[in-house]
């Protein structure tokens, strides 16, 4: 392996569950508001990661009083406190991104068998 | 502090404890050997010469040999000198690792850019496009390069198509993020000239 790949496969957290695309997670994010820290929950549906060690993402989309919301965020991030997920999906792709075009009832994910 | 030669390894990223990401470029800075000792007396000027990387004794020159075995050394892919004012303490066969940058704040990275062979204006300079309808024949093309009888002639340096590219270029005033001693690793913020695996030069920036 060399250096590069070395380095970003080191010191990866741990803390995280394992998600995958389609599941509904609930996304702590640290808010820095001047002096004071807070966490906000972000929820929706993971439609896709990048997986790259140091540089893996995910995109998370939610719908938000009826405009959809697509946030990206880095794994590795501080500022993502904590990950729980809420709900499992069943899915038959690998991004999600054909939920752009729905609104509704067909932009639904089923709920996986466990 | 001179300077050191090293090898682009590639980009990642770094994390601030604030959740910043700040990109990095890793350079592997080191080991490098004193080859050469330039002094007032014998040379006209001050200079040390260092040399860095591995290469096959049979793929060297003969003197290129010699010079080598003068510092102790096995022969070196890269040799590059850096000008220095008298009064240093470096020493011919001397190994000089990236520890040797652990004050400095910023530095300069100078490499050989990637090539991108023969280039037109528009990708080159970044000229403007001409239009692309109405039988509009200018759509790359550099359009007109000078004026009339006066001066009658196109102006030097004008900037017209040509090789982009695989020419030295420096970054100036790169901030050091990390430096991994056991390695010999270099993190700088940003970009730096070159491909992966290219030769880089750093210096401490003025």
């Amino acid at each position: 392996m060399n250096i590069i790949d070395q380095m970003r496969a080191a010191n990866l957290r741990t803390d995280l569950p394992d998600f995958e695309i389609g599941d509904t997670v609930n996304v702590g994010v640290r808010i820095v508001e001047g002096n004071k820290t807070r966490t906000q929950n972000f929820i929706g549906t993971v439609i896709a990661r990048q997986n790259a060690g140091n540089e893996a993402s995910f995109t998370v989309r939610k719908m938000s009083g009826g405009v959809a919301v697509e946030r990206v965020f880095p794994v590795q991030s501080p500022n993502v406190e904590s990950i729980s997920i809420k709900k499992k999906g069943r899915i038959r792709r690998a991004k999600l991104y054909y939920l752009r075009g729905r609104t509704g009832r067909s932009a639904r994910i089923r709920e996986a068998r466990r | 502090m001179i300077g050191l030669i090293g090898k682009k390894l590639g980009m990642t990223r770094t994390f601030q404890e604030d959740g910043r990401s700040v990109p990095v470029t890793v350079i592997q800075a080191g080991p490098c050997v004193v080859t050469q000792v330039k002094n007032l007396s014998r040379d006209g000027y001050s200079a040390v010469q260092l040399g860095f990387g591995t290469k096959k004794p049979k793929n060297t020159p003969m003197p290129m040999q010699g010079h080598f075995r003068k510092a102790g050394s096995d022969p070196l892919r890269t040799v590059h000198e850096f000008r220095l004012d008298t009064g240093h303490a470096y020493k011919l066969g001397q190994t000089l690792g990236v520890s040797e940058l652990t004050e400095v704040v910023r530095v300069d990275v100078t490499g050989i850019t990637k090539g991108k062979g023969f280039q037109g204006g528009i990708k080159r300079h970044g000229h403007h496009r001409g239009p692309a309808a109405h039988g509009s024949k200018n759509v790359r093309d550099p359009g007109s390069i000078g004026m009339h009888t006066f001066p009658g002639r196109v102006l030097p340096g004008k900037a017209m198509s040509g090789q982009m590219g695989n020419k030295q270029q420096t970054k100036k005033n790169l901030t050091v993020v990390a430096i991994d001693q056991e390695r010999n690793l270099l993190l700088v913020k940003g970009s730096v000239p070159g491909a992966t695996n290219g030769i880089v030069f750093i210096r401490p920036s003025r």
